[in-house]
């Protein structure tokens, strides 16, 4: 029997323990986008979520399981680990590896994921950011991290920019504090390991030609350091020092971080203050709307859900005066109502605090077309009809766009039609070096004729804009005698819409 | 190529008193092999991160050559770490994936050419240099990971249990391609383990660390033979050594109904704390079997009898108690180790009778712990060893 430590979940134990994570049965696999990786790593199905299971051997097992729950106490951004699964064998009493099982974050993607897709001029410097800021925090921490790179991070969308998350804690360690030299060691082969990646993206042509790694590493580097100076220098002010200090303290929160303890030291002369911050902690935006309003969202999209919050203060001020009962009223008129508008269907696309973001900026464009303002249930039903429904889906736990995820991603796998290449034993996408690599025999290796991981689209109720494009195909081939039921529909349909905004309406004001 | 010196080097952690490196001094000579090993918290790999940069140096100082680098960033230090595993990208040629590193470091594009043709000569992956990973094998594409080490021409390499996850399988195939690279290489290296047959097999010289405290250092063969401690010698050698306290008596040890004589310069050098008291250390193959209730045999009863390939064990318990001495606390529970010729294994539960070979004691002050016997103990087992 397989010897499961970490998680208080009985239904782990049916998962098949007793074959090799490579060979575990289609229907268990959730083809989800994955990046380099360094072991047999494979996600998989399991209830509503999505299990990521990582064959290692024991003793890095427990550590890297014990590391990922110590930083999850800390607040620290990472996966978390669910569980370890040791003692395994064949039927045929052969010894198999132990398995690392973390909780694969939802609505996360790994960079090779966003490069699949158009990649938006900027993407790949603020993955960059996101990573430098992930780093800082987790320098912050004493975690010394050892393997930093675009691979061994999630990233998710955060409001216009992205969040980086710890996956790979294997070569980490945790320290009280962290030297200057294991700092600067970590971020050398950040550089190192970001160039590589890079280098390897424009190779396999999946990244222009134009992007100069090496401007990228720079890029990381001095992030990093600008970062890591605003967040731990020591000051010295002589003059209108509580000014200065709090002025310290609000450049800090500005950037996203709290200050939880500040030390200040009275120069030897006597008139100046040395200041340093000494308990920083990311998040300052995102605790307080959890304070507000209950909502946990990350960062960028905190601030730009405060914001909101605050015009809306701004706009009523019969309410304004106290914060909380305005931020429920916020949350109830305005948010709520808004994430409601958006079909069950294509909940899956982003995050809802995500939603509201993009619902946010896209009511800004209309504003701009439009020349005045927009009222927030009309920028929400133009969003929900005209931008949501061509976002991918990116939930990663539903079946349908999470298969085309995997087709565009020819770097990958080679997931094309409806049957899979035989796999050469030495094909492998995470070509690690040291790690264990099959000897390839002389026989012939099997020949499996597997399913495609590709599912076909649930079925769904036709958008009505769909439904007037086929129409309208269907018109232009058909005879102009229809002319007259076409025009009756489409002569429907505007009630049709007017109805779903009225009802988003409804709810929201 | 250099030599690297800890002059006197500790690391204190903030917050605590004692120091996780105690004031190590060690002399590692140019194009040296040499271990760091020691159970786990005994400091092995904040010495090897000491000399990396990544640890704080408190007290002391560490040169590499005649250049002291106590306060100098990692990456100005000339040294690499080789890594437990490197990503090999799978787009790019071998000869990018060992080079590229080198670009980053503004070398010029003919001079990585160069070196990295000059590694590929050495690690036999001329011929693959403009294939990609995927179309190598698991060994060279080891050797590929490797080269990213070799072409940065570093003055040392650092290695930090490498080869931890991998299967004990692969674990000794590439324990010796490492050890063979190196010596073709001729790079000073400091390897970390915390596995003693691993610092056996690879090292030129081996460090044995404990508490921080540096514990003895020699060659392999030195380590066996002379073990400085107690420590070094439970520590050092698979099965571990049998090590119990004895009484002496008229210049003898009373091994329970048998007397093992000991040296007249070893005796002399017992002090009055060691309350006529010696630990006696004996390996697995410095006992012999012998016919059942032989005089002066000890009586073994077994208790799992382990197969080796060539070698046998037997661990068992000794139903009459052999040791004698005050504080039987080395190896005072009865357990003895004894190595058995394998095509005559004895079952669970029997017992055995073994006699100590002459003149194969290693002796130990009982106060002090440290080897009070002078001359080096050969077993069949040393003969095998380097040094």
């Amino acid at each position: 029997m397989p010897h499961i430590t970490g998680a208080a979940d009985a239904a782990l134990m049916e998962l098949p323990w007793e074959i090799p994570l490579s060979a575990w049965p289609e229907e268990r696999i959730a083809a989800l986008p994955r990046g380099l990786s360094r072991h047999v790593v494979r996600f998989v199905r399991h209830g509503a979520t999505v299990l990521a299971v990582k064959e290692t051997n024991r003793e890095i097992a427990y550590r890297e399981f014990e590391m990922l729950r110590e930083l999850e106490k800390m607040d620290a951004p990472c996966v978390h680990a669910v569980a370890v699964v040791s003692r395994r064998r064949t039927p045929s009493g052969e010894e198999l590896s132990a398995a690392l099982i973390t909780e694969h974050l939802a609505f996360s993607l790994p960079y090779r994921a966003l490069f699949s897709t158009a990649l938006r001029k900027g993407t790949l410097n603020r993955l960059i950011d996101a990573l430098s800021v992930l780093l800082v925090r987790l320098h912050l921490h004493g975690f010394y991290w050892g393997d930093v790179s675009l691979s061994n991070a999630l990233f998710r969308r955060d409001a216009s920019e992205f969040s980086a998350y710890l996956v790979d804690a294997e070569t980490g360690d945790l320290h009280e504090t962290l030297t200057t030299g294991q700092r600067s060691y970590d971020l050398e082969i950040a550089t190192t390991n970001i160039i590589g990646e890079i280098l390897d993206l424009q190779a396999n042509e999946d990244l222009d030609e134009g992007i100069d790694p090496f401007k990228i590493g720079e890029r990381l580097e001095s992030r990093y350091t600008q970062l890591w100076a605003a967040l731990t220098e020591t000051e010295v002010f002589d003059t209108n020092i509580p000014y200065r200090v709090s002025e310290r303290v609000r450049a800090l929160n500005e950037m996203g971080f709290d200050v939880g303890e500040l030390d200040m030291l009275t120069t030897p002369d006597g008139t100046g203050l040395h200041i340093r911050p000494k308990v920083v902690d990311a998040g300052f935006h995102s605790r307080r709307l959890m304070r507000l309003t209950g909502l946990d969202v990350q960062e960028n999209q905190a601030r730009r859900l405060l914001n909101d919050l605050d015009e809306y203060r701004a706009v009523h001020l019969e309410i304004s005066d106290d914060e909380a009962f305005a931020a429920h009223e916020w949350l109830t008129s305005i948010f709520e109502p808004t994430i409601r508008a958006v079909p069950r269907e294509l909940r899956g696309k982003l995050e809802p605090a995500q939603v509201f973001h993009e619902v946010l900026d896209h009511r800004w464009f209309l504003a701009q077309s439009a020349a005045e303002d927009v009222p927030m249930p009309v920028a929400t039903a133009s969003y929900v009809k005209n931008v949501l429904p061509l976002r991918p889906d990116e939930r990663a736990v539903l079946g349908r766009s999470l298969a085309e995820m995997t087709a565009e991603l020819p770097a990958l796998t080679d997931e094309f039609g409806t049957t899979f290449e035989r796999r050469d034993p030495f094909e492998n996408d995470n070509t690690y070096a040291w790690g264990e690599v099959p000897v390839p025999d002389n026989a012939e290796p099997p020949q499996v004729q597997r399913v495609s991981t590709k599912v076909p689209a649930p079925e769904r109720e036709p958008l009505s804009s769909e439904i007037k494009e086929r129409d309208r195909k269907a018109g232009v081939a058909s005879a102009v005698a229809v002319e007259s039921a076409i025009d009756l529909e489409s002569a429907v349909e505007p009630d049709e819409e007017s109805e779903e905004e009225s009802d988003s309406e409804e709810s929201g004001f | 190529m250099a030599t690297v010196t800890y002059d006197a080097a500790s690391r204190i952690y903030p917050g605590t008193e004692r120091p996780a490196v105690d004031a190590l001094n060690l002399d590692i000579a140019d194009g040296e092999f040499l271990v760091l090993v020691g159970p786990s918290g005994c400091g092995k790999s904040t010495s090897l991160r000491m000399l990396a940069g990544l640890e704080d140096v408190d007290k002391g100082k560490i040169f590499v050559g005649d250049r002291d680098v106590t306060h100098v960033q990692p990456k100005d230090r000339d040294i690499a770490m080789v890594f437990q595993s490197y990503a090999l990208y799978p787009h790019m040629t071998v000869a990018d994936n060992m080079g590229f590193a080198l670009k980053i470091a503004k070398v010029d594009k003919s001079a990585i050419r160069e070196r990295v043709e000059a590694a590929a000569k050495i690690l036999d992956l001329t011929e693959y240099l403009d294939r990609k990973p995927k179309a190598l094998s698991g060994g060279q594409r080891q050797r590929v990971a490797m080269g990213r080490a070799i072409v940065r021409q570093p003055q040392v390499f650092l290695m930090d249990e490498p080869l931890s996850n991998l299967d004990a399988k692969l674990r000794v195939q590439t324990r010796t391609q490492i050890a063979a690279l190196q010596r073709r290489l001729g790079t000073t290296t400091v390897y970390v383990t915390h596995d003693q047959i691993e610092a056996l097999t690879m090292g030129d010289r081996i460090c044995v660390l404990k508490d921080g405290l540096l514990q003895q250092v020699g060659t392999p063969s030195e380590m066996y033979d002379t073990p400085a401690n107690v420590f070094v010698a439970g520590f050092i050698g698979s099965p571990a050594m049998n090590l119990s306290t004895f009484r002496v008596e008229n210049g003898d040890a009373i091994v329970g109904d048998s007397r093992v004589p000991l040296d007249r310069d070893t005796v002399a050098k017992m002090t009055a704390a060691d309350q006529g008291d010696v630990i006696l250390g004996f390996r697995p193959e410095s006992l012999d079997r012998v016919a059942p209730n032989s005089p002066g045999a000890i009586a073994v009863e077994v208790n799992v009898v382990e197969h080796l390939g060539s070698d046998a064990f037997v661990y068992g318990t000794t139903p009459t108690p052999v040791a004698t001495g005050h504080d039987v606390g080395v190896g005072g529970s009865g357990d003895v180790i004894v190595r058995v010729d394998p095509r005559d294994v004895p079952g669970k539960g029997d017992m055995v009778w073994v006699n100590i070979r002459p003149g194969e004691q290693h002796v130990f002050s009982a106060a002090t712990k440290q080897r009070i016997s002078v001359a080096a103990v050969k077993t069949d087992a040393s003969k095998a060893l380097k040094g």
